[in-house]
């Protein structure tokens, strides 16, 4: 009887995922044919087609397969395979289950990376290596928080963040000039300099996106404004970085007042729309006011920043940084010295946006997220607050862009497009609106993982060799963004800290913290 | 004078293509309240159904120019459709009841998803079509200027009123366009007195792709070009002609895409071609300081 | 109506309306209506719903502008304000006019207390050199605060709330979450302060603490209290001026005693207590 039950269950279960997993494959059918199944390839009378039909049956049947798969072990079952996983990152007990579930995929990591040594199937070893890492952090994680349940985790984290920010380079070149380890120290100091920049302008977007509860969808903007203003300034009056940097930030503060003024009398979507519409403006502008801003070809010659007034250079005795000090010239200073110059200016960022709000005008931009309109009745001038957000964050998207163009050395158009302003909004929103610590973590997440992908030979070894990362990673850049947002909406860290407390205050759940209409 | 006619067919020609994105645009937010990013990008997959059925009708034998134009139009809306609704039930549903910016994010993902799957699937070359439909009336002569109104621009306006005419039949007179209001107004309400709200937005979503699918052939039989990236530049436009319009209304979004059609060619006609995109931009903050809410829009009083 | 037996509002008001019209398109929401809120006073505005209660408190606090009308606030301390010539934010800061609204707004996300240190936001904001002189350790933004902080003590203290200070106000319950409205309020140091339904949803004994409050309010504070409100026995009690409105009309203006015995009154109140009743049984 139960028996006979539990079948017919079973019977029913598998065909409504079969039938399910077949209506997927359809979708995907229909959806991939044409632009998937056949290629357009230029020939000698015009475009051609050239038909792929074992691509898109397997795109279909991963579909179908895959689908199968989660319906029957994920969706449609008492036990979802991925319950283990989910418990991994919990202080749940295990089932039996559960352990047998994990050792199983324990022992099929160990196989993968067995056959990715023994075998050279780097893809197998890939994936293994994942495995592993992924369980062992688990098991580990598991492990710490049993043994000290009450270490203030958060800021232990966040001190060694900044630890670990202050000395890796200090650190790495010591090591690296003792030992001659090999370390590929420029690449290192390139891409922390670089996700550095996107934590400075997640932060400096932070307080008009997060704290402000504006939707600007152009603050790409007030970086070339930051960059050309100290670009051309170099250029033209040779001024040097440390004078070339105020200047750029009070000019996009200005401009960040500028457009401020008319349109912040608009709301949500429309004030979304215009921001986007100026950021767009700028960036023709800059294409094609070519006396100026020298049209597509940009910008070039900027100097680099100075230490006190000692450049770094190879040349002159005496008046160089390497001189002065008595040390061999190596290329790598001037690069060590950018990481601290932008690690600075990220802090400085950070430290004046946690004061503000703790300011007057700091907790008026968050009132007025929450509630605009009971704002007002508290005689605040939510014009000139809106405003203040808007230069603000536009001063440090100024001085963002100001660094950046003394790093590239040249600024052209191309680096000031919209997608910027997307990726960086991207970081704001996924870090969690209005937290400092999240935005750093999704810049460095976005901004790490998206570099990581150029320099994978594992998805080679998945892919083929023809096949090139850099290629996929706008691809897998996207369907991050719309997982990372599906699986939470609220940001990595959504949790608001209250500025003021009698006793002591607790974190705030991000569910009662609104994102602002404006 | 003449100069001025020619432009003036071109901009409507123009404002035609814009209009039919930017309906996509006021539906969507009309009824879920959100920007779709994706959608300039769904415009573009459409044009690459379209460039690629043609050139499999046309591998097929089939070379009678209204016969393929037809069935091109009929599978590029039906296909662009799927990817629509796709995009909505992938990105947007898991965070319909979510906060204001998280639709927005996924959108933006979205958006760069497609972009870079047709960059990747199609490779990043321009494709050219040689011209399809040919030939035009010459209206008449002013000195050594002739005002000409090509078969393809005949072909724009008159497809795309048929469209818009047959759509707002759709929307006016059908319990598709009542359930629609109803979950516009209020989608608790609407759910319970018995509309399917799940099952309206996703039409909303297919009925803005297949509109923004019309768009995108017209785009490839006019400029006889496209490229993964058009969705973005013809995406703002549109968008910004809804804006334009009054977002959310759908008289808005044709008025919308024709001014800015319009603003588009003459500025480009008369002053710099560069900074077209510019004037239709200011045009648009412009517009907005005096219509907080477009043009068409409903003026917003906030109720306290 | 003058000498001895002027009223008290009409006497010394701090608040007079003339001729205040409203226009919604087709729909006259406030049609002429005129009358007095005296300083010392707890004045009741009392009317079915949709009579125009709400609207005549949006005009007052600029939240809309008025078809017509003037709102003068008498200058105690300065010359007289004319409301209707000030956005809202300025009838705040400037005319110091306070209110609440029907639909409760709080800064969910934030604590009790950073919702009491927003509403002190214009003073601290010139203590510390607009914010962006104190990040330069300028002004005396230190004192200030302090001093805002025992400002919104003494008022969760009044509402009861301190234990909550460091609670979201989103958090709070309904009943502490009016009583927050009104501390909020209070907070901006208002002459005069408007509640939109204050009771609304209270129990009894919330309902009776809030009575006990806004008399101390009015007794204590130098700030007159101007509220609307539904149930009679409350205005009765409470009030000193009970204003009555009826379809945007104003249809009586006195003490509790001559307004309970008007027959206009008692004609709008007796049509209103059976679609109350109608909507009280036909609730779930
Ligand atoms: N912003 C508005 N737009 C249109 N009509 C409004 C608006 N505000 C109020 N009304 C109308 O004005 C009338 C009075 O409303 P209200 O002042 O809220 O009544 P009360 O507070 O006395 O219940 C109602 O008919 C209401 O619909
Ligand atoms: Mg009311």
């Amino acid at each position: 009887m139960r028996l006979a039950d539990s079948g017919k269950t079973l019977g029913r279960k598998l065909s409504s995922a079969l039938g399910d997993s077949l209506l997927a494959a359809t979708i995907a059918f229909a959806l991939f044919s044409l632009v998937l199944g056949l290629r357009t390839v230029d020939s000698a009378t015009g475009l051609a087609l050239e038909p792929r039909p074992a691509l898109l049956a397997t795109v279909v049947a991963i579909v179908f397969f895959g689908r199968l798969a989660l319906n029957l072990f994920v969706w449609q079952t008492d036990y979802p395979l991925t319950r283990p996983f989910a418990k991994l990152f919990t202080l749940e007990p295990f089932e039996t289950r559960d352990e047998v579930t994990l050792a199983l995929a324990f022992a099929l990591g160990v196989l993968g990376v067995a056959a990715g040594v023994l075998f050279q199937e780097t893809l197998y070893g890939l994936l293994g290596t994942l495995m592993l890492a992924f369980i062992g952090i688990g098991l580990l994680r598991r492990a710490i928080v049993r043994t000290f349940p009450n270490l203030p985790y958060t800021q232990v984290f966040v001190a060694g963040g900044i630890l670990f920010a202050l000395f890796f380079p200090i650190v790495s070149y010591a090591l690296e000039s003792a030992f001659n380890l090999g370390l590929p120290l420029r690449y290192w100091f390139d891409l922390s300099i670089l996700i550095l920049t996107y934590v400075m302008l997640g932060w400096g977007l932070n307080i008009v996106v997060g704290l402000a509860g504006l939707l600007d969808l152009g603050y790409v903007a007030f970086y070339a404004v930051g960059a050309y203003t100290f670009a051309l300034l170099a250029t033209h009056f040779g001024l040097g970085f440390w004078i070339g940097l105020p200047i750029a930030g009070a000019a996009a503060a200005l401009w960040g007042i500028i457009l401020g003024f008319p349109v912040l009398r608009l709301r949500g979507d429309y004030l979304a729309i215009v921001t986007l519409a100026f950021g767009e403006i700028v960036r023709i502008i800059l294409l094609n006011w070519t006396e100026v801003t020298g049209g597509p070809n940009g910008i070039a010659g900027i100097p680099k920043p100075t230490f006190f007034g000692l450049p770094f250079s190879p040349f002159a005795e005496g008046t160089t940084f390497s001189g002065f000090f008595g040390i061999h010239y190596d290329g790598l200073h001037a690069l060590i010295f950018l990481y601290y110059v932008i690690l600075v200016l990220a802090l400085v960022t950070n430290l004046v946006t946690l004061r503000l709000r703790r300011l007057p005008v700091g907790r008026a931009w968050e009132a007025m997220r929450e509630d605009e309109i009971a704002c007002r009745s508290l005689g605040i001038n939510t014009t000139l607050t809106k405003l203040s957000a808007f230069a603000t964050g536009a001063m440090f998207g100024g001085l963002a862009g100001c660094f950046f163009a003394t790093r590239q050395g040249f600024v052209s158009p191309e680096s000031f497009t919209f997608i910027e302003s997307a990726i960086i909004l991207a970081i704001v929103v996924l870090g969690g609106m209005g937290s400092q610590l999240g935005v750093a973590i999704a810049a460095i997440v976005m901004v790490g993982g998206f570099e990581a992908l150029r320099h994978t030979a594992g998805l080679q070894a998945i892919f083929g060799q023809e096949f090139d990362p850099a290629l996929y990673r706008m691809l897998l850049f996207g369907l991050a963004m719309v997982a990372i947002m599906i699986w939470r909406p609220r940001g990595l860290v959504s949790s608001r800290a209250p500025t003021i407390s009698l006793g002591d205050a607790s974190a705030i759940s991000g569910d009662l913290v609104r994102q602002g209409r404006g | 004078m003449a100069y001025f006619l020619q432009q003036l067919i071109n901009g409507v020609t123009l404002g035609s293509i814009y209009g039919l994105i930017a309906i996509g645009y006021t539906m969507v937010y009309g009824i879920v309240g959100m920007i779709n990013f994706a959608h300039g990008d769904v415009f573009m997959v459409g044009a690459f159904i379209a460039l690629i059925a043609f050139l499999a009708l046309t591998a097929i034998g089939i070379t009678a120019v209204p016969l393929a134009l037809l069935l091109v139009l009929i599978i590029a809306m039906i296909l662009t459709a799927v990817w629509g609704w796709t995009v909505e039930r992938v990105a947007y549903r898991p965070l319909r009841e979510s906060f204001r910016l998280a639709p927005l994010i996924t959108a933006i993902g979205m958006s760069i998803v497609l972009q870079n799957f047709i960059q990747i699937a199609q490779g990043a070359r321009v494709k050219p079509l040689q011209p399809v439909v040919t030939g035009g009336y010459e209206l008449f002569q002013q000195g050594s200027f002739s005002v000409i109104v090509s078969n393809i621009q005949i072909l724009i306006v008159t497809t795309t009123v048929l469209v818009m005419g047959g759509f707002w039949l759709l929307i006016n007179r059908t319990a598709l366009g009542r359930s629609q209001r109803a979950c516009e107004q209020d989608r608790l309400m609407a759910a319970l007195s018995g509309v399917d709200v799940d099952r309206t937005i996703s039409l909303t979503f297919v009925l803005g792709a297949g509109l923004a699918a019309v768009a995108g052939l017209l785009y490839l039989l006019y400029y006889g070009v496209i490229d993964f990236f058009i969705g973005f530049v013809v995406g703002i436009k549109a968008f910004t002609a809804a804006v334009f319009g009054g977002i959310g209304s759908i008289p808005g979004a044709m008025l919308g895409g024709l001014i800015i059609g319009l603003i588009e060619t003459f500025w480009s006609a008369y002053f710099t071609i560069e900074y077209k995109d510019v004037a239709a931009f200011s045009m648009l903050a412009i517009v907005l300081i005096f219509f907080p809410t477009g043009l068409l829009g409903r003026p917003e009083v906030e109720k306290v | 109506m003058s000498g001895a037996d002027a009223k008290s509002w009409d006497r010394d008001p701090i608040l007079t309306v003339e001729h205040l019209s409203m226009h919604f398109g087709g729909i006259t929401a406030v049609d002429d209506v005129s009358f007095a809120v005296g300083c010392k006073d707890i004045t009741a505005l009392i009317g079915p719903n949709g009579a125009g209660k709400t609207t005549v408190f949006n005009c007052i606090t600029g939240f809309y502008k008025p078809t017509e009308g003037m709102l003068t606030l008498d200058g105690k301390d300065g010359p007289p304000r004319f409301l209707e010539r000030l956005t809202d934010y300025e009838i705040n800061a400037d005319a110091r006019v306070a209110r609440t609204f029907q639909n409760i707004r709080l800064f969910p996300g934030m604590t009790v207390l950073e919702n009491l240190m927003v509403a002190q936001h214009n003073g601290l904001s010139r203590a510390s050199g607009f914010s962006f002189g104190a990040i330069f350790g300028l002004g005396r933004f230190g004192i200030a605060e302090k001093e805002a902080i025992d400002l919104a003590r003494y008022w969760l203290g009044q509402v009861g709330l301190l234990p909550r200070a460091d609670e979201a106000a989103g958090s709070l319950a309904y009943g502490d979450q009016r009583r927050l409205e009104i501390a909020r309020a209070m907070c901006t140091r208002p002459r005069l302060l408007c509640l939109d339904e204050p009771a609304a949803g209270l129990n009894a004994k919330e309902s009776d603490a809030l009575n006990t409050l806004l008399q101390a309010i009015r007794d204590k504070e130098d700030t007159a209290v101007f509220l609307i409100e539904h149930d009679m026995s409350v205005v009765m009690r409470i009030s000193d001026h009970v204003i009555v409105l009826d379809y945007g009309k104003k249809i009586a203006d006195g003490t509790p005693g001559e307004v309970r015995n008007d027959p206009h009154v008692i004609a709008a109140y007796l049509g209103v207590s059976d679609e109350d009743a109608a909507a009280l049984e036909a609730r779930p």
